[in-house]
């Protein structure tokens, strides 16, 4: 008990990329299971930021120094474009299919 | 021997007048059926004037047979040749015509068979203008055959004789024609077929050494004859050789479904009863006779060796036919089943005399390819007659047309007769040479052959008895005697029957200084 | 001289037949008077060139020859030419006058008898193109040209036989005629064959000298005997000798002066001919199997003749009979007797034919006025009592029968006797006896008959008074030839003493030739023989006489006086008399055996030919449209079995593996997140 709660007490790598694997493990969750384009979307910005979180994390306790901050950075903004285009693709599916149902989005069925 | 018209040889004119006749044809229009019948009528015509020519000067003491300077009206100059190919030296076809004693019979026949032929062929109303044409066609074919004296225009121009054969029968024959023209169609192409391999054999084992000293192989029939020109070590080359064996067998078969020799024999029949009259003028007339030509042309002097070989073969395929044909024809019920029938049993004649492998023989064996001609034409326009005005050839189906038509009667008892062997017309003649010959070679073969008369007598005679004697059907009671049209295409059949029954020798001394020196090539007695 | 006037004599028929069958119609009636006036021009010259020859050269043979055909460099012999030619000798110039004469008297009664028929031009032309070919016959120096107008005889006897064409049964017998003499002639065809295989020529002359120079034909005796036999044969045909006599009573069918010139007189005596024209070459074997040949048929034919009731087939069996003893004759050495019987048989076997068509030709002009179509015109059942009616015909038709019997006086006693004493003189010598026996019975026979023929035709009482009554004598144009017949079977043309033809002119200038074969198979000499004739003429004429005397008596007996029944000595008979009234049955077994035979023959080489032969090549056909079937089947589904193989593992591969594709992205996902956790696991085990 002692140790664990010393752990917790000192964050270091571990924890950033710990919460990063759970950030990951939500918004995979997410993507797989929400029938609602929008929530998956929500979910696939989940996995963007636990990315991020461990961009940042690695820049902190290891010597690549600003590169991954820089990254960090780089993915808010391809993570906003994507969103855009992400919603504008929403848009059309809405309005093809009349749904934002992604079981009834089979197109690809083979 | 030379003679130029328009600077063209006189062969050539023989030869390609028909396909010129052909092309006049097309260009008519399809209506002017007149205009057609006409053309065809001149270049026929034409024919035989060119035929009668080269029968007064061809010159009877010149040999020919193996002998490119015995040969006469030669035409000769390089068709194909190819230069380069070093590992065989070079290759010629030649287009190559000359006639000899053995060639002159058969064109004087095949032109008058054409122009009887064209006579006959003047009542044709469907598609006249196509008839005619491959009528032609045909006609430049066997006239062809009868003058190359290189193997590969032989075999272009005995191919070419097929084709128009086959659509002659099978678009204006009977009512089995199809079956008919296929089976002729299929049966002499496969004879081709081997005869092509024996050609391609002789073409691959014979050259010879030109001026510029190059080996050169060639198709020449007359250097394929020598045996100095086969090349050390190639198929064909040696004496009585396996190979010699098969190559003479192999063309035997394809002369022999020509002949058509028992057991080679069954596509006549079934072609001459579906065939139109002229045409089965025309076969049995020509195009049988290539069969024992081409043997008497190519097989014995390019093989001397297999011919004696295979000797007593041919007599006794000869003896069979003649008996086996005279046998099938007392069974048949058809009238030009029964011609066909007996055409084989007199071919069978023609086979057994060249067997014999002497003059009286040879010249009779020859002869009767010439007689069997003009009588199985006259038989079959006969027929013709009949079955124009009857529609019917069942020999049952007559009787007592004697009494209805007198003219026609006495012209058909004359084919008749003449068939039969009765002395005074022109079969005894050559039937009498032929058993004289083959007599001295195979005496049992040749009594048991001679038995056949008795056989075609009965034959001969219970067909006239059926068809022509006996009481009239009522529905033949007005039945016309034959039309001037139809006399001309009798009389200058029936002239010749009589003519050459009586007096003979016109056309034996036409021959007989080249069927002699045959003889000696293949029994050994002279270069 | 000779030469030109035989040639002459020669064409003149053929001349009319060729104006005849192409102009005839246009003739308006004349056709007749030209070929009768045509043929006895001939008989004109034919007795001209007689006299001549007799008188002036008759120990002469002339000849006269062309080449018809050359052939140069024949193998073995050089040059060889076929020769056409013409042989005059005594026989030769005997033997025209009596074809011109008989010919020139059937064409004159002819004129008669068949007017108003509808062929009546065609029907001199054949008679014609007949006497043509006989003359060519007996004028003939080689043997080739002999088989030529042999042949041509038998196209003409075809045609006249068959001259009724529209009778089914004339043309049958037409047909047997002709093909039962080409048996014949098959033989003599190989004899022919075997004889120039062997010297390379036809002609007569030639042959006989090449075989006395000792040549064989392939160098062995038995082939010259062979090809005597083989000859022989031909005569067999012709001149109906047993086993091919039976075409001749059928050939009864043609008109009747046909079957007085033809198959009485002339063409049938062309067999005996032959035999003496090859005489010379027959060896010992040879000839006595040829005087078997003859006597054997006279003995058949005349045991036929007995029984029978048409007056031209007793005719015809008869003729038989005489031919038989032609032949028996030559073949025993007496040659000048069958010669001389030829001709005297000649003149009175024509008469009674010629008689008998007087009778028929009355008979059916009665029966055509009395519209009775049933009463058979030749039956002489239906006949009798015509002796009042019609004299001439009765009178001269009894000197036939006389002479044929061989009573004393009569052309026919002088050359009878003759051949009998040939055959006993010949038994005398090597011991045959059954030859004389033969002959003997024949006579009797022959005299019976005959005998038996005249009474139950002219005497006694008819079968139906209508028809006596209205029987008319022919005219004369019919009973002139009768008479010249009747006259020239009386004994002294031929000899001045009655009894014994050896001292006439025909014995000195006909005369037996010269064997020429090799000694050993050689015949008893002439000389020998003569001198054995002359040992038994004597009792050879007394017994003849005395045999013909008892045959005449008992036909006398039987039909005139009616002593003895007819049907009791048929019955008693028993066997004999069913044989001979049935012909011995040749006719019904050479039916079934020969024509049925052959027939039989041809039919199963025809199904042969159309099941077999033709069954192989369709079947050729069938089985290369079956292994064209099999690779077909081959090609479907082996080599493009394996492409669509291909195609269909793929597509139902697809098929399965498109099952995960769902087409939801999310499911995508899953894979990829899965397969990546799986990755991880695998590859690298942290």
């Amino acid at each position: 008990m002692e140790t664990t709660l010393q752990w917790l007490a000192s964050p270091g790598l571990p924890h950033f990329l710990i919460i990063s694997a759970m950030l990951f493990g939500l918004g995979l969750m997410a993507v797989l299971s929400k029938r609602n384009v929008v929530m998956v979307l929500m979910g696939v910005e989940l996995i963007l930021n636990s990315a991020n979180i461990n961009f940042i994390a690695f820049s902190r306790f290891t010597d690549f120094s600003l590169n991954g901050q820089m990254i960090g950075l780089f993915v808010i903004i391809i993570a906003a474009a994507e969103a855009a285009v992400a919603l504008a693709i929403i848009l059309n599916i809405y309005n093809r299919f009349k749904t934002i149902n992604l079981d009834e989005v089979n197109l690809l069925k083979g | 021997m030379e003679f130029h018209l328009l600077g063209i040889g006189i062969l050539t004119w023989i030869v390609f007048l028909p396909i010129a006749g052909m092309v006049i044809v097309l260009l008519l229009p399809d209506h002017n059926r007149q205009a057609i019948r006409w053309t065809a009528a001149v270049v026929t015509g034409a024919q035989v004037i060119l035929a009668g020519i080269l029968y007064g000067t061809f010159d009877r003491s010149m040999t020919g047979i193996n002998n490119a300077d015995s040969f006469q009206f030669i035409e000769q100059f390089n068709w194909i040749s190819v230069e380069a190919v070093p590992w065989f030296g070079k290759i010629e076809i030649n287009y190559f015509l000359g006639i000899d004693g053995l060639s002159i019979l058969m064109i004087i026949l095949s032109s008058i068979i054409g122009l009887v032929g064209v006579i006959s062929s003047w009542n044709i109303e469907k598609m006249t203008k196509g008839y005619f044409a491959l009528y032609l066609l045909l006609l430049t074919g066997m006239m062809g055959v009868f003058v190359s004296l290189d193997f590969f225009l032989f075999f272009i121009f005995w191919e070419v004789m097929l084709l128009p054969m086959y659509f002659l029968i099978g678009i204006w024959g009977g009512p089995r024609r199809e079956y008919a023209a296929i089976k002729f169609f299929l049966y002499t192409f496969a004879g081709g077929v081997l005869m092509l391999l024996v050609m391609l054999a002789l073409y691959f084992s014979v050259a010879y050494v030109n001026p510029a000293g190059e080996s050169v192989h060639t198709f020449n029939l007359l250097h394929m004859m020598n045996p100095d020109y086969y090349v050390d070590g190639s198929i064909l080359s040696g004496v009585d050789t396996t190979w010699r064996y098969v190559a003479w067998l192999a063309l035997f078969i394809s002369f022999a479904i020509k002949i058509p020799l028992f057991p080679f024999h069954t596509w006549l029949p079934d072609a001459h009863v579906e065939a139109p009259t002229p045409i089965s003028v025309i076969l049995a007339g020509v195009l049988l006779k290539l069969g024992t030509y081409g043997l008497l042309r190519i097989s014995f002097p390019v093989f001397p060796d297999g011919t004696n070989y295979f000797m007593f073969l041919m007599a006794i395929l000869g003896m069979i036919s003649i008996i086996y044909g005279a046998f099938c024809a007392m069974a048949q019920d058809d009238f030009k089943k029964l011609i066909a029938y007996s055409s084989i049993s007199h071919m069978g004649i023609v086979v057994l005399g060249i067997a014999a492998m002497n003059t009286q023989g040879m010249v009779g064996g020859v002869l009767q390819m010439f007689n069997h001609g003009i009588i199985t034409a006259v038989l079959f326009l006969a027929v013709g007659v009949l079955y124009d005005r009857t529609h019917t050839r069942g020999l049952n189906d007559f009787g007592g047309i004697a009494t209805q038509m007198p003219r026609y009667t006495g012209i058909a008892m004359i084919g008749m007769f003449a068939a039969l062997g009765l002395p005074g017309f022109n079969g005894f003649v050559s039937e009498l040479f032929s058993f004289l010959g083959a007599f001295e070679a195979f005496r049992w073969v040749t009594i048991i052959s001679v038995s056949g008369i008795i056989l075609t007598a009965g034959y001969i005679l219970w067909t006239v008895q059926r068809v022509y004697l006996g009481a009239l059907p009522e529905k033949h009671k007005n039945l016309k005697d034959l039309t001037l049209r139809e006399m001309f295409a009798f009389i200058p059949l029936i002239i010749l029957i009589v003519l050459l029954g009586i007096y003979p020798a016109p056309a034996i001394e036409l021959m007989n200084v080249s069927l002699s020196h045959l003889v000696e090539i293949v029994t050994g007695g002279a270069p | 001289m000779y030469v030109q006037l035989s040639l002459l004599i020669l064409f003149l028929p053929l001349l009319g037949f060729m104006i005849l069958i192409f102009k005839g119609k246009k003739l308006s009636g004349k056709a007749d008077w030209l070929a009768t006036g045509l043929l006895s021009l001939a008989l004109v010259f034919s007795l001209v060139l007689l006299v001549l020859k007799l008188t002036g050269s008759p120990d002469e043979t002339l000849t006269y020859v062309f080449n018809w055909i050359v052939f140069t460099d024949a193998m073995l012999v050089g040059s060889l030419a076929i020769e056409f030619g013409i042989m005059i000798d005594n026989l030769t110039v005997i033997m025209l006058v009596v074809v011109t004469l008989v010919s020139t008297l059937v064409h004159l009664y002819s004129m008669m008898y068949m007017k108003g028929d509808k062929h009546y031009e065609r029907y001199f032309a054949y008679l014609g193109l007949f006497s043509f070919s006989m003359l060519g016959i007996i004028l003939t120096h080689n043997l080739l040209l002999m088989y030529i107008f042999w042949e041509l005889v038998g196209i003409s006897s075809y045609l006249l036989i068959g001259f009724y064409y529209e009778k089914k049964s004339a043309t049958n017998a037409a047909n047997k005629a002709f093909i039962v003499n080409r048996i014949g002639d098959f033989g003599m065809f190989i004899g022919i064959m075997i004889l120039f295989a062997g010297f390379s020529t036809f002609s007569f002359g030639a042959l006989f000298d090449s075989i006395a120079a000792g040549q064989l034909p392939f160098g062995s005796e038995g082939w010259l005997t062979a090809s005597g036999l083989l000859i022989f044969c031909g005569a067999v045909g012709k001149s109906a000798q047993f086993p091919l006599h039976v075409w001749l009573p059928d050939a009864m069918e043609g008109p009747t002066p046909v079957s007085a010139l033809i198959h009485a007189a002339t063409m049938v005596a062309a067999g005996v001919y032959l035999v003496a024209r090859m005489f010379p070459m027959l060896t010992e074997d040879a000839l006595l199997i040829i005087a078997y040949t003859g006597a054997f048929t006279a003995l058949i034919a005349a045991s036929i003749a007995v029984t029978q009731y048409d007056i031209k087939k007793v005719l015809a069996y008869s003729t038989i009979s005489q031919l038989g003893y032609m032949i028996m004759a030559l073949g025993v050495g007496a040659f000048t007797a069958g010669i001389m019987h030829l001709i005297t048989h000649a003149a009175f076997k024509a008469g009674l034919f010629l008689g008998a068509g007087s009778i028929i030709y009355a008979m059916h002009n009665v029966l055509h006025d009395q519209h009775d179509h049933k009463t058979d015109a030749q039956d002489i059942r239906n006949m009798g009592g015509l002796k009042s009616k019609m004299p001439v015909t009765y009178w001269t038709f009894v000197i036939f029968t006389l002479a044929i019997s061989g009573v004393p006086l009569t052309s026919g006693f002088l050359s009878k006797d003759e051949i009998l004493a040939g055959t006993m003189a010949f038994s005398s010598l090597n011991g045959h006896w059954l030859l004389p026996l033969i002959g003997l019975t024949v006579a009797g026979l022959t005299a019976f008959y005959m005998f038996r023929l005249l009474i139950l035709t002219f005497h006694g009482k008819p079968a139906k008074e209508s028809i006596l009554n209205g029987i008319k004598e022919s005219p004369k144009l019919m009973t002139i030839p009768l008479m010249v017949l009747a006259a020239l079977s009386l004994f002294f043309f031929y000899s001045i003493n009655p009894f014994g033809a050896p001292g006439g002119w025909f014995y000195s200038v006909i005369e037996r030739p010269m064997s020429i074969v090799p000694g050993n198979l050689q015949p008893a000499g002439h000389e020998l023989f003569q001198d054995a004739v002359k040992s038994v003429h004597a009792m050879v004429m007394t017994l003849s006489v005395l045999i013909a005397a008892a045959g005449i008596l008992f036909a006398f007996t039987v039909y005139q006086w009616k002593r003895v029944s007819a049907d009791q000595l048929a019955e008693k008979a028993g066997v004999f008399y069913k044989g001979s009234v049935n012909h011995w049955y040749f006719d019904k077994y050479y039916n079934q055996l020969f024509v049925d035979g052959t027939l039989a023959v041809a039919r199963i080489l025809h199904w042969f030919d159309v099941n077999i032969i033709d069954g192989i090549v369709n079947g050729t056909s069938v089985m290369a449209k079956g292994v064209a079937r099999l690779s077909k089947w081959i090609d479907t589904n082996g080599i493009d079995g394996l492409v669509n193989l291909t195609a269909w593992v793929s597509q139902g591969s697809g098929k399965q593996l498109s099952k995960i594709q769902t087409g939801r992205v999310q499911t995508y996902l899953v894979y990829v997140a899965f397969s990546f956790i799986v990755f991880i696991l695998l590859f690298n085990r942290i």
